[in-house]
């Protein structure tokens, strides 16, 4: 954990080396600093020699002048290391959850990765910085003047022993307790964060059901217990101090009765004496800073370890080694496939699924309500790895095809879709960045989505909120069709795609995309028969069990199945098929 | 993107009295009133801690000095060293301390729950005042910047609250002590201290405000980066599926690049005022040093080296805890910006819900009237404030009779979506709307439950304009499946029973069944007691929707209205769904948004919208006869071309 976010420092390591030293140099002249101050009184005032007084005082001037320098400059860097490592922990995050698989995204909650690459950074962010300027100087001085006070009175020095155990075994029992909280007190974050996004993605269902009480006391127990797990914590590392003070307060008893005892009896000067206080003092102030940091670090330590977690995830779907990039045809193979979700309740969402389509052709795709249509289709373009059998595309197994290839090469309108903030040709050049405007507008047209975008205020340059929130469903269907036939691909795979689309439209565009891309293999999944009589050949899903695969009129036949939906649907058995 | 309706002028915001003072020191203003006025009392006694651990550690600092002196001396002068006074002495010292060390625990721990006290208040009461936005805001601001406010923007008050305010304090204390204590020794001199401190202080409000731009931009883009974030980590399946992966993180990139940047140019600045205010003081030391001796020297004023030499330590005790403030600079400029975030979200005005007809539960009498009963009766009513002086409120049986009336309507100024819309749903029909897509049939039900507001017409429930309905009882009396289904993190029960809070798991899974999900529900790994996360992702779309329609059902409400509400469920399923959902409605209001024809076939009224405007309407049977749009729309079905299928 600790070498992956050590890593993320990259090509900010040399400020990183260089700020503690600035921060050093500075303590140094901090340390000299008083050594001429009191030079100036001794020699120049006290003695009333102003020549004296005027080279002390420019000496000191001199001297603050470059602390100065040496504090801009640590403070420049301190800056540029920390928020440049705070960039590279949010983009290592990033780029790792792009290669997330499926599989992946099923298991981090939305909220929760956002959580880690914004709060979990900023708080390591904070971290390394008090790290950077804090760390060097605190146990510098603390360590002189721990020396200091060995050289003057080792036998007095022997109560500073006793101190420093006491202490150690102190920060260790709350450093552990409250990296522990700290650990609970993200978790909450997470928790405040899914709340507050359910409300804002879901503020309809909120508001139509009435139920702002109940995510009132969703979001109150959400942010109460962090606000209640942060107090824990934050009390405990308070704790520090006055424990911290007692020992040193002790010492400076300690000391003041001994030292006068070894005083009297000669061992110890008075001038001696005085200077151990001055270095208690110190050795108090460094400590607070040093436990400070100490309880700091354990604070982000976990914080570190959910960053760490991300970058470190191993994605379920790897490119292969040596991948194949070459696709001959769009052709697709299910060799006796069976899948069960890895999350799921272990139960296989397909079985046994034997399937052979060619080249170029129009595959309807029907079935109940989970009968395991999404989870074949997702298999073609490898969201997700078969658990047993093998998936072909163009006669080769996905699992030795280039990644980037495959789903270049099939396009899959989902049927959870979803289109981003941008305007709409953005949007559209997600299936293909250099597409030209009269490309887009030709998707368009075949996709029946030309007719509404030229009659939005500002055509194919409107904006579009997130999710497309200001077209209504049809709409957003038809622009995610535009956009992956924007692909140019050799097998198109539409996930139910047309439900919110009426009969009409529904027909155009099937009928666009049969005159217009005549080579692309298709598969169509829909609800209605009407849809799909036309095609090749329509598979019948049951309960992840292939029930039949054949034309319209041969599964009027011999499929049970299909003919209670075709009945149910007011069709008559063996009418001719529409014309379009 | 607005509807005309939510202007975002008016409503003056609780606590904006400050707003008249200088730009960047309102919110933090407006945030220290808050905090003073709900820890009132904590804040005074935090000061008197403080108070108290400056005198303990003072009482120290003369003890050492006058250990030597007093204690030792006499000791080692003495034949018989008697230790007896040291010890009482020091007894009396440890006393003391004591006493500090505790005042100083005190007020650290009263200060944790200050700073966290005061988030915890921020962030409920930004998540109450959220609530009451109208859904326009959601349309048209990205969800991760709304969450970002919540975590960033409040995170960023912590170390402002919990420990710059009582370092300031502290300061302030000391620098008022000092300040006394070098007045009675020089006056001259003092004066040349105050200048060097407003130096000072004018060094760091200048670079404080330029750093204060940088910290305003970092939280802005720290939005925009949870916004990137949280749109594209819940679109992933589509950034997978388009291979969209390398664009994505390219954009991340620059988001984030822009975010390091901000980040770095307001710590930058701010960094510099530490060392500057720290060699300010060194200046002011030798200044004063040099001044000092010149002055007296050439007799210039009346006054001891030894004089000099003590007012130089005194300013030393009076730079350091400038300085200490002056650390403190970041963690209060980055309170300021998100203390602004925060209010300007809190400020936003919200849904206009003037409304005073409320829904009620109710009984008839034995003479035929309604009287208002706490109890669920299944029979509700309106109640209608009296008009009269002291006249009863009336009682008005909700029967879910709907009328629109001339309603046009549109999102954007300009863009008119419904034009001339009247319809008079009486109570117990089943009104189906079909018409093709964007034709605007999700925006009627939309105005029916004043998710957004008509700019011309009127619409009534039995009788009563919506508007004069409080939103609340509006929205209860109907209930919606939308066409967008949103699930919530919790069981399958917890989601059916979002419906209605008081129904019992036997309502749930009665209700399940009634829809048809009982059979999926069951085989889930734990049942009712599956836990959805995510929108329900590792359920099937056809799946959620059931949910969705269960959750309905299990509302029980007076009128229901379906949109889309079976698109991706089969016909096999729907075909329970259906005669569920029939069973159910007896007796109610219903409106059904659909393409299927058979859904759509029984209704009682039919009205086919087309590009916002009512086409036809009629039965299934005379719409068919018009040979107009709801056929054509009915074409691919080729029987119904003949005529009434079975
Ligand atoms: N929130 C919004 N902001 C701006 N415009 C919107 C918004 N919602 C819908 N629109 C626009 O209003 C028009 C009507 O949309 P509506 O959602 O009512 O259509 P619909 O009949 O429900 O269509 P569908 O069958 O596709 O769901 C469309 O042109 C759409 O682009
Ligand atoms: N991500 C997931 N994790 C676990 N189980 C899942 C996941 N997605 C789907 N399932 C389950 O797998 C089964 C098949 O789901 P699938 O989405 O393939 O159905 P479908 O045929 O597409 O249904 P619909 O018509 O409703 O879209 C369902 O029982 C569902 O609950
Ligand atoms: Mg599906
Ligand atoms: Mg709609």
């Amino acid at each position: 954990m600790f070498k992956t976010i050590a890593r993320q420092i990259g090509q900010y390591w040399r400020a990183t080396l260089i700020c503690p030293l600035m921060v050093m140099l500075e303590a140094v002249i901090d340390v000299l600093i008083p050594y001429v101050t009191a030079s100036l009184i001794d020699k120049g005032i006290n003695a009333g020699d102003m020549p004296a007084a005027y080279r002390y005082g420019a000496v000191m001037l001199c001297m603050a002048v470059v602390s100065l320098t040496l504090g801009i400059i640590a403070g420049r860097l301190s800056a540029y290391a920390g928020t440049g490592f705070a960039a590279n922990l949010r983009s290592a995050m990033f780029a790792n959850v792009q290669r997330f698989a499926f599989g992946d995204i099923d298991k981090y909650s939305t909220a929760g990765l956002v959580t880690r690459m914004t709060t979990d950074v900023t708080n390591l962010q904070n971290a390394f910085q008090m790290l950077l300027r804090g760390t060097v100087r605190a146990p510098f001085t603390l360590l002189s003047s721990i020396v200091m006070c060995f050289v003057i009175s080792p036998d007095l020095s022997l109560v500073f022993v006793t101190a420093t155990v006491i202490l150690a075994v102190f920060l260790y029992f709350i450093i552990t307790r409250v990296g522990r909280l700290f650990t609970g007190v993200f978790k909450q974050y997470d928790r405040v964060n899914t709340v507050v996004k359910e409300n804002v993605t879901g503020v309809r269902e909120v508001k139509a059901f009435t139920r702002e009480d109940h995510e009132r006391d969703k979001f109150n127990d959400a942010a109460g217990g962090l606000h209640d797990l942060y107090v824990k914590a934050e009390a405990l590392m308070a704790g520090t101090h006055p424990v911290m003070n007692m020992v040193v307060y002790g010492c400076i008893i300690a000391i003041s009765w001994w030292g006068a005892h070894f005083v009297v009896a000669g061992t110890l000067t008075t001038g001696q004496l005085t200077s151990l206080f001055t270095y208690v003092m110190s050795i108090l102030m460094s400590l607070m800073m040093v436990s400070m940091v100490f309880v700091q670090l354990t604070q982000s330590a976990a914080s570190a370890e959910r960053v760490a977690q991300v970058i470190n995830e191993v994605p379920d779907i790897l490119n292969p080694t040596r991948a194949d990039a070459v696709i001959p045809d769009g052709s697709i193979d299910f060799d006796r496939v069976s899948f069960a979700y890895k999350g799921g309740s272990g139960e296989y969402a397909l079985h046994d699924i034997d399937l052979h389509i060619a080249a170029g052709q129009t595959v309807g795709l029907i079935g109940g309500t989970g009968s395991g249509k999404s989870s074949l289709i997702n298999l073609i373009s490898r969201l997700y790895d078969v658990t047993r059998g093998a998936v072909r595309v163009g006669g080769k197994d996905v699992r030795t095809l280039d990644l980037t290839a495959l789903r270049d090469a099939v396009a899959v309108v989902l049927q959870q879709n979803t289109l981003f903030t941008g305007t709409v040709l953005d949007n559209l050049r997600w299936g293909d960045e250099h597409a030209t405007l009269d490309q887009c507008r030709e998707a368009c047209r075949l996709a029946c989505a030309d007719e509404f975008i030229k009659q939005m205020p500002d055509g194919y340059d409107s904006p579009l909120e997130q999710g497309g929130a200001n077209l209504s469903g049809g709409q957003r269907q038809r622009l995610c069709i535009a956009r992956a036939l924007l692909k140019k691909p050799r097998v198109l795979i539409l996930d139910d795609s047309t439900s919110a689309l009426d009969n009409d439209t529904d027909a155009r565009v099937r009928r666009n995309l049969a005159t217009a891309m005549p080579g692309v293999t298709k598969v169509i999944i829909s609800q209605r028969v009407s849809s799909l009589r036309d095609c090749d050949s329509i598979i019948v899903l049951d309960n992840g069990r292939l029930a039949g695969f054949g034309t319209h009129e041969s599964l009027l036949d011999t499929c049970d199945v299909y003919r209670d939906i075709n009945d149910l649907q007011g069709n008559p058995a063996g009418a001719p098929p529409t014309p379009s | 993107m607005k509807p005309i309706f939510a202007p975002k002028t008016t409503a003056s915001p609780p606590l904006s009295e400050g707003a008249g003072g200088s730009q960047s020191r309102a919110p933090l203003w407006r945030l220290l009133r808050v905090i003073w006025s709900n820890y009132r009392f904590s804040l005074m006694t935090v000061a008197a801690c403080i108070v108290v651990t400056s005198l303990t550690t003072l009482a120290s600092t003369l003890f050492t000095r006058s250990l030597i002196d007093d204690y030792i001396a006499p000791l080692t002068a003495a034949t018989t060293p008697d230790y007896s006074p040291l010890a009482h002495t020091l007894g009396l010292l440890a006393a003391v301390l004591l006493i500090g060390v505790v005042c100083s625990y005190a007020h650290s721990r009263l200060m944790i729950n200050v700073s966290q006290g005061t988030m915890l208040r921020l962030r409920t009461s930004l998540f109450d005042h959220m609530q009451q936005l109208p859904v326009s805001y959601f349309d048209s601001n990205a969800h991760g910047k709304v969450m970002s406010t919540y975590t960033n923007d409040i995170d960023s008050l912590r170390q402002m609250i919990g420990s710059s305010l009582p370092q300031t304090l502290n300061s302030l204390i000391t620098i008022t002590a000092t300040l006394v204590s070098m007045l009675a020794l020089s006056l001259p001199l003092t004066v040349v201290s105050v200048v060097m401190a407003l130096v000072m202080a004018w060094t760091t409000t200048t670079l404080g405000k330029r750093s204060r731009a940088h910290f305003k931009t970092q939280q802005e883009k720290l939005a925009e980066v949870n916004g990137f974030i949280e749109e594209i980590i819940g679109g992933q399946r589509v950034v997978k599926v388009f291979n969209h992966e390398r664009q994505a993180a390219e954009q991340f990139e620059r988001l984030n690049e822009q975010l390091r940047a901000s980040t770095y140019d307001a710590n930058r600045i701010a960094n510099i005022v530490m060392p500057v205010n720290g060699n300010l003081g060194h200046l002011t030391y030798v200044l004063i040093a040099v001044m000092g001796a010149w002055l007296i020297l050439d007799g210039h004023i009346d006054l001891s080296l030894g004089t000099l030499v003590a007012f130089l330590t005194l300013n030393k005790s009076f730079a350091r805890p400038i300085a200490n403030v002056s650390q403190q600079i970041n963690s209060v400029l980055n309170a300021s910006v998100g203390a602004e975030r925060v209010f300007s979200l809190m400020d936003e005005p919200a849904e206009v819900d003037d409304g005073d007809v409320t829904l009620v539960n109710a009984v008839e009498t034995a003479d035929g009237f309604l009287m208002p009963t706490p109890l669920p009766t299944g029979l509700w009513a309106w109640q209608v404030p009296a008009e009269g002086k002291d006249g009863k409120p009336r009682f008005v049986k909700v029967d879910g009779g709907v009328e629109l009336r001339d309603v046009d309507f549109g999102y954007v100024p300009g863009k008119t979506v419904l034009h001339d819309i009247d319809i008079n749903a009486m109570p117990d029909w089943k009104i189906a709307f079909v018409g093709g897509t964007g034709a605007g049939k999700t925006t009627v039900t939309n105005l029916i439950n004043r998710f957004y507001e008509i700019q011309h017409g009127s619409i009534t429930i039995d009788g009563i304009p919506v508007s004069r309905i409080r939103k609340h009882s509006l929205r209860r009396a109907l209930g919606m499946v939308l066409q967008q289904t949103h699930l919530f993190t919790g069981s399958v029960l917890d989601n059916i029973r979002y419906g209605r809070l008081d129904a019992t798991d036997q309502d749930c899974i009665e209700a399940a069944k009634l829809v048809g999900a009982d059979g999926f529900i069951r085989r889930l790994s734990d049942g009712y007691h599956t836990v959805l996360t995510d929108d329900g992702g590792n359920l099937s779309h056809g799946e959620r929707q059931l949910l969705a329609i269960a959750r309905a059902a299990v509302a029980d409400p007076p009128v229901l209205i379906l949109d889309e509400a079976t698109s991706s469920i089969d016909t096999r399923t729907e075909r329970f769904v259906q005669r569920g959902m029939d069973t159910l409605m007896k007796g109610r209001t219903t409106f059904v948004i659909a393409h299927r024809l058979s859904t759509v076939r029984g209704a009682d009224c039919i009205i086919v919208l087309d590009h916002g405007r009512i086409a036809e309407q009629g039965t299934h049977t005379e719409l068919l006869a018009r040979r107009g749009l709801y056929y054509n729309l009915a074409s691919p079905h080729p029987l119904l071309k003949e005529g009434e299928p079975q």
